[in-house]
């Protein structure tokens, strides 16, 4: 026996696959569904079992152009943040995303509060502009996403979206509406194992199926918190490959959102001259954050910097290799 | 890994002769297993099962000490696979690669940004704290040359060489620093091997097969090198991380001594990105060196804080200093934000506040590192430690009006803390990202 073989760490449980994004044939329109999960061993050790599907990597964008993202970042995304049509479009097309994480920002009643029809039509033209898999991520304000996801996800009908977030609290309008529309969903447990079983037990009660089930654990940037999700998704992957079915579910990270609000992304040279160049010093906070939780065990990284996705999809091939 | 009782007993003169003061072999070897009686009390025992048996006492992994005096890199002797089943001990050096084919200009340049890789982050001070040199030149003179500056740094040093004699050379000025001799390899070890033992310097060897790997330190430690660190890079990122990671888990799990010994990988690829990518993996993954060409602040604080990050102990909640944190150009009109001190939710607090662009100051009161809910369910956020925060010299001195803003979750606070403070209280946020619209909005027009 070989030293890699004597190292394989027996397993008895997997991560659940969830596709992504529906064909034609299967009831969407998307060039093709993207699919997640399935790994039977720690994080991209071959050794221990052979590794069906890669991580992959989302373009965060908006329906309202961000007000206070860093100078480096939005020089690197241009023009495109004034309409989610083109800045959707140019990260499947220029940068290179695997599929876009659309934020419907401008729907909370603090930022704009556009109503349900102006979001279904930003998914509508969405769908349209890229045949990509889609995210669509609500505002996080519970009455008003229960307004707006129910008829985003009717809009999006069989196009096998991944939809969030529920919480705890508030699950039980959009779990409806995707168990209609064939939508998979997004829970969030803010670092808490516990918290991602109940919301995972409460969505399944209500009879939708695990393997639509993607876990939002929260993340933490490089240097704000890290740490405390890089071990609550270790431990979460380390309980599902044990047989933990309640935690078999993959995970999903905000790693742009998280590491372009650290200081070290966003503070201009004046005021941090130690640091090094403005423009590398943020990228570099996302592509750190990122590879960390690849390490961790993360399925779907949603970034915001197009040189971040290039970094990050390398990082992964060379991981798969 | 401790050895049981029964494997013990098998080492054990089985003569039952009671003359280390129990009944039977067989009683001695479960006391010595609970570590209730020392070997020296069996007068019988061989030499060989002695040595056996005190090795398994070793922890499983390897202590080794790179350079010598305050700044010394102490790594190996790591407990678990995961941060999260103990803790992470020993911090990885992180470290430039330092070419000698440099003319004096751009090594002193070089010399002077490594120089410059230092940070205070959360209060501590992080630091690229090694430094290696590669023979690039294949010369023994530029080589010993370069060695020589970098002395300047007084960072542990490694030295890389394919020709063992110019490390020898080299070695002439490191004096008492016990660097890292980089490194023997399966055709090349026994004159390392013979370098490190006269010089009583570590010794890394470099071998991406686990299984030459071992056979190969075997070799070495028989020729009398205990100090041993593992290369495992390879052209392959993928390849890499598996061998750190099966060695952690071979040392660990399978008590396998020829694999226990700290590990090193080092950061390759074209760009920095690349490199920083690398890095990152292997800081993540068990390396206890990791070496690249970057030199740039931007280029390696992250790579600091990521390791200051993991090896943080998470048995104990990470805290700030409970005091009056200022955030933007405050003034003595700023609002008053009360928040807890434990670090994750301070910066939370801290990042929103920011991001609000309303100057304003943070008071952190001290609840042993616990959020504002822990805090507050254990009586560690109380009205009667928030009062005596509020009359501190630092908020009389800094504040001038008498407004305080509590967190949410502890509303219901308010009545009590306005009675015993005479302050007028305000609720703010549940969580903070409801801080920037509260500031801008609440507070504008209260």
């Amino acid at each position: 026996m070989t030293m890699l073989e004597e190292a394989k760490e027996k397993w008895t449980g997997a991560i659940n696959e969830v596709v992504i994004g529906a064909t034609k044939a299967e009831g969407g329109t998307r060039a093709a569904g993207v699919t997640i999960g399935g790994d039977k061993s720690l994080p991209f050790m071959h050794y221990e079992a052979p590794i069906k599907n890669r991580p992959i990597v989302a373009l965060e964008v908006w329906d309202r152009e961000p007000d206070d993202w860093p100078q480096p970042l939005m020089e690197a995304l241009g023009d495109a943040v004034k309409s989610p049509v083109a800045w959707a479009k140019k990260g499947i097309e220029e940068f290179g995303a695997d599929l876009i994480c659309l934020k419907l920002m401008s729907t909370h009643p603090d930022f704009g509060d556009a109503t349900a029809k102006d979001a279904v039509q930003t998914v509508k033209a969405v769908l349209a502009a890229t045949s990509a898999p889609l995210i669509i991520w609500g505002c996080e304000h519970d009455e008003k996403d229960n307004e707006v996801l129910p008829r985003c996800s009717e809009a999006a009908k069989g196009e096998k979206c991944l939809m969030g977030v529920v919480t705890e609290d508030n699950y039980k309008t959009l779990v409806a509406s995707c168990i209609a529309d064939g939508h998979s969903l997004i829970g969030l447990s803010p670092i808490d194992i516990n918290i991602a079983k109940q919301i995972n037990i409460l969505v399944m009660e209500m009879g939708f199926p695990a393997n639509r089930i993607v876990m939002y654990p929260t993340t933490g940037a490089l240097g704000y918190g890290l740490e405390y999700c890089y071990s609550i998704q270790e431990r979460g992957r380390v309980a599902a490959l044990s047989g933990d079915k309640m935690m078999a579910m993959p995970v999903i990270c905000m790693v742009g959102q998280e590491a372009w609000h650290a200081k070290e992304a966003r503070a201009p040279k004046e005021e941090a001259p130690d640091w090094g160049d403005e423009k590398t010093r943020g990228l570099f906070w996302e592509i750190a954050t990122a590879v960390a939780l690849l390490e961790a065990g993360s399925d779907i990284l949603v970034l915001r910097h197009p040189a971040a996705i290039k970094a990050t999809k390398d990082t992964i091939n060379k991981l798969m290799a | 890994m401790a050895l049981k009782a029964l494997d013990i007993f098998k080492l054990l003169p089985k003569t039952n002769c009671k003359k280390c003061g129990c009944p039977t072999c067989l009683a001695f070897a479960m006391k010595l297993a609970q570590k209730q009686a020392s070997l020296d009390q069996c007068p019988d025992v061989t030499a060989e099962s002695k040595a056996q048996l005190e090795g398994s006492a070793a922890p499983p992994i390897r202590l080794v000490t790179i350079g010598e005096g305050a700044n010394k890199l102490e790594i190996g002797n790591e407990t678990v696979m995961f941060r999260h089943d103990e803790s992470f001990y020993h911090p990885p050096g992180i470290g430039v690669i330092i070419p000698d084919n440099l003319d004096e200009a751009a090594l002193a340049a070089k010399i002077q940004a490594a120089a410059k890789l230092q940070f205070v982050r959360v209060g501590t001070a992080i630091r690229s704290d090694i430094v290696a040199v590669i023979n690039a030149s294949r010369q023994a003179e530029p080589f010993a040359k370069t060695v020589a500056a970098v002395q300047k740094l007084e960072r542990p040093l490694v030295l890389m060489s394919t020709e063992p004699s110019h490390i020898a050379k080299a070695l002439a000025s490191c004096q008492g620093q016990k660097p890292l001799i980089h490194a023997a390899t399966a055709d090349t070890w026994e004159k390392y091997a013979a370098l490190a033992k006269e010089k009583q310097c570590p010794l890394a060897v470099t071998e991406p097969d686990l299984d030459k790997l071992a056979a190969l330190t075997e070799k070495i430690k028989s020729a009398g090198v205990a100090d041993l660190i593992l290369d495992v890079t390879s052209h392959s990122l993928s390849a890499t991380l598996q061998a750190l990671t099966a060695i952690r888990r071979l040392a660990l799990k399978k008590n396998l001594r020829s694999l226990g010994y700290p590990c090193m990988a080092i950061g390759l690829g074209q760009t920095p990105a690349e490199q920083l990518a690398q890095c990152c993996a292997y800081i993540a993954k068990y390396a206890g060196i990791v070496l690249s060409s970057m030199d740039q602040p931007e280029h390696i604080l992250p790579l600091l804080t990521l390791r200051q990050n993991l090896y943080t102990d998470p048995r104990k909640p990470i805290q700030v200093e409970p005091k009056l944190y200022p955030v933007g150009a405050v003034t003595n009109a700023s609002p008053l934000l009360i928040t807890t001190n434990f670090s994750l939710t301070y910066y939370t607090v801290e990042g929103e506040v920011e991001a609000s662009r309303v100057p304003a100051y943070i008071g952190v009161v001290d609840t042993e590192g616990t959020s504002v809910l822990t805090a507050f369910a254990a009586d560690k956020l109380t009205s009667e430690k928030v009062t005596a925060f509020l009359k501190s010299e630092a908020v009389k001195e800094k504040i001038a009006h008498h407004k305080v803003i509590i967190p949410g979750y502890v509303a219901v606070m308010s009545g009590a803390l306005e009675e015993e403070s005479g302050w007028e209280v305000m609720v703010g946020p549940r969580e903070a990202s409801g801080l920037p619209k509260y500031l801008k909005t609440v507070w504008k027009s209260g």
